[in-house]
């Protein structure tokens, strides 16, 4: 009984840090600006929009989500039609040294991004990619791919290699077994890659900062640290602007959350 | 035979855009940046010359590099350990069976899930000295008597940003550490309680050796994440106060798109790498060698 109790302490002290600051930031996206100067109470008192209103008021924020959706869109896009095939190869296809063909890959995660920023920008500038959608949706798709080949790898060897076979004695090619097996088998670990993806690129700032001037292109997190705060930081703002930021990410994760978890430990554990 | 051979034929189709992406935009980039740090580039004014080791001669007498290099270090060694620590007490409690298991091990994703960028906006309000949150719950627990400056006291500031990262990448190491502890039989446990082993002994006789492994991953891809930080210090203190908080990757990030000096950024930028390459290497040696040490005995007849 002690040890119960002892339990449910450490469980609720832990959540409580891990909690408490995104529902102060909640608390903080409800709140006046004369509630933001006044503290206690702790809670908004009354609650008010206003915030919500004052992100898209005179301020591209709107636009910002819209790049944000989309480059995180295409990414997991690309990121799927690239790694899934290489995916596909590593696991199931007799190919010489297929496991150092996949550490080959994961290579690339080893690599900061920050080390490979300045001809990252020189490139695009060059081929006049330069904030544009695709710049972003190239450079995340690069540093995302590693991870979602070794995700899907993880996946596809799953697969019952019986299952493959009878596909090819049916008179399957070997595309044929991959497009109409494997695939549908592993639907789950796609759609987890694909959302890894996704959240990914959402939440990318380095090259978004670097590989935008403009909101034709600037992503959400870029529109957050570069807010603008004339005399005073608008903090009210900030915390709204937060709120929409992570909701989408929030609600994927939460939905999602038992095939992710798979994936992303599936490597830690395996040796 | 044939069949063989248009098997590695598609093997090879399956691959080819996936490593040509990488090459192109990782690989390629990367041999671009070691040729970039032996030149004196700067884009907007037309300098674009061979300057040998130049920039790796200037690296050495720059006392910024160091002192980012210093900050880097310390940030990631303080933060890693307690990330590991918390993160491994975490794994523990959620390891366990209850009610609302699966709610609470959903929450805790939701710090590492959230951009960094906001996760960094909301900590520097919660640091706000005058209607930050932190100043308000030690001033009600009467643990400090005057509102402290977090971000803006150079002891402080380095601090305030390791507990903004603990506090986000905590989970991500309790969820690597969890899929440890799953993949330890659980009879091995059981059987040493049977023998009257206590919980601590279970702990560090039973778990920690079996979670070695574990440990080693997590430990070495927090290491390398925290060595290459930018957006979470950035955002929240943009290397100050008197550049107490600045980062290698700020530094880097300061010299190539604030000063435009694209031939000694990218030297500092491979640095970099270089530096978290050797550090990671330690690691696994330091790790793969407590591990031989503490098998000898036992493999001793």
């Amino acid at each position: 009984m002690r040890r119960r109790a002892g339990f449910l302490l450490l469980l609720f002290v832990a959540l409580g840090f891990l909690l408490t600051p995104p529902l102060w930031q909640v608390a903080t996206s409800l709140k006046s600006r004369e509630q933001l100067s006044m503290l206690p109470p702790l809670l908004p008192d009354p609650p008010t929009l206003e915030n919500y209103q004052g992100v898209f008021a005179g301020r591209p924020f709107g636009r910002h989500i819209l790049n944000g959706t989309i480059v995180a869109a295409l990414t997991a896009l690309l990121a799927l039609l690239l790694g899934a095939p290489a995916a596909f190869a590593v696991s199931r296809l007799a190919i010489a040294r297929a496991r150092t063909l996949l550490f080959g890959f994961l290579a690339v995660s080893w690599i900061p991004p920050i080390a490979i920023v300045s001809p990252m920008y020189l490139g695009m500038r060059a081929l006049g990619l330069r904030d544009t959608w695709w710049a972003l949706v190239l450079a995340d798709t690069a540093f995302v791919l590693p991870l979602t080949i070794w995700f899907l790898t993880t996946f596809f060897d799953e697969i019952p290699q019986d299952l493959l076979w009878a596909a090819r004695v049916d008179g399957a090619t070997t595309v044929g077994a991959f497009v109409y097996v494997a695939l549908p088998l592993s639907a789950p670990g796609l759609a987890a890659a694909a959302i890894v993806a996704f959240i990914y690129a959402w939440n990318e700032f380095l090259f978004s900062l670097v590989l935008t001037s403009s909101p034709a292109a600037q992503t959400v997190p870029v529109a957050i640290a570069l807010f603008p705060g004339l005399h005073e930081m608008p903090w009210g703002e900030i915390a709204a602007a937060s709120v929409i930021a992570s909701a989408p990410v929030l609600v994927l994760i939460l939905m999602f959350q038992r095939w992710i978890v798979q994936g992303l430990t599936a490597g830690a554990v395996r040796e | 035979m044939t069949d063989q051979v248009s098997e590695r034929r598609t093997a090879l189709a399956f691959l080819l855009p996936g490593a040509l992406a990488v090459t192109v935009l990782v690989f390629v980039p990367l041999v671009w940046v070691v040729w970039l740090s032996f030149r004196r580039a700067m884009p907007v004014f037309g300098v674009d010359r061979f300057a040998g080791l130049e920039n790796f001669v200037h690296l050495f007498s720059d006392s910024r590099f160091w002192a980012a290099a210093g900050n880097t270090l310390y940030f990631a060694v303080v933060a890693v350990s307690i990330e590991v620590i918390l993160g491994l007490a975490i794994a523990l409690l959620i390891h366990q069976r209850f009610r609302g298991r699966g709610l609470v091990r959903a929450a805790v994703l939701i710090p590492w899930v959230i951009p960094t960028v906001v996760t960094a906006r909301m900590w520097e309000w919660i640091y706000n000295p005058e209607f930050g949150l932190m100043n308000y719950l030690l001033r009600t627990v009467s643990l400090i008597s005057g509102p402290v400056s977090w971000l803006g006291d150079p002891f402080w500031a380095i601090h305030a940003a390791i507990l903004a990262d603990v506090w986000k990448t905590t989970p991500f190491a309790a969820l690597l550490l969890l899929a440890g502890l799953a993949s330890i039989p659980p009879d091995l446990a059981d059987a040493a309680r049977v023998d009257g082993a206590g919980l601590w002994q279970v702990f560090t006789q039973i778990t920690l050796p079996l979670l070695r492994p574990a440990l080693l991953v997590t430990v070495l891809f927090r290491f390398l994440d925290s060595f290459r930080v930018f957006d979470a210090i950035y955002v929240l203190t943009g290397g100050g106060p008197a550049n107490t908080t600045e980062t290698l990757a700020i530094y880097t990030y300061k010299v190539l798109f604030q000063t435009m000096r694209f031939g000694y950024g990218s030297a500092i930028a491979l640095s970099t790498f270089a530096m978290s390459g050797v550090a990671s290497i330690v690691i696994v040696g330091l790790g793969s060698r407590s591990a031989r040490a503490t098998r000898s005995p036992d493999d001793a007849p």
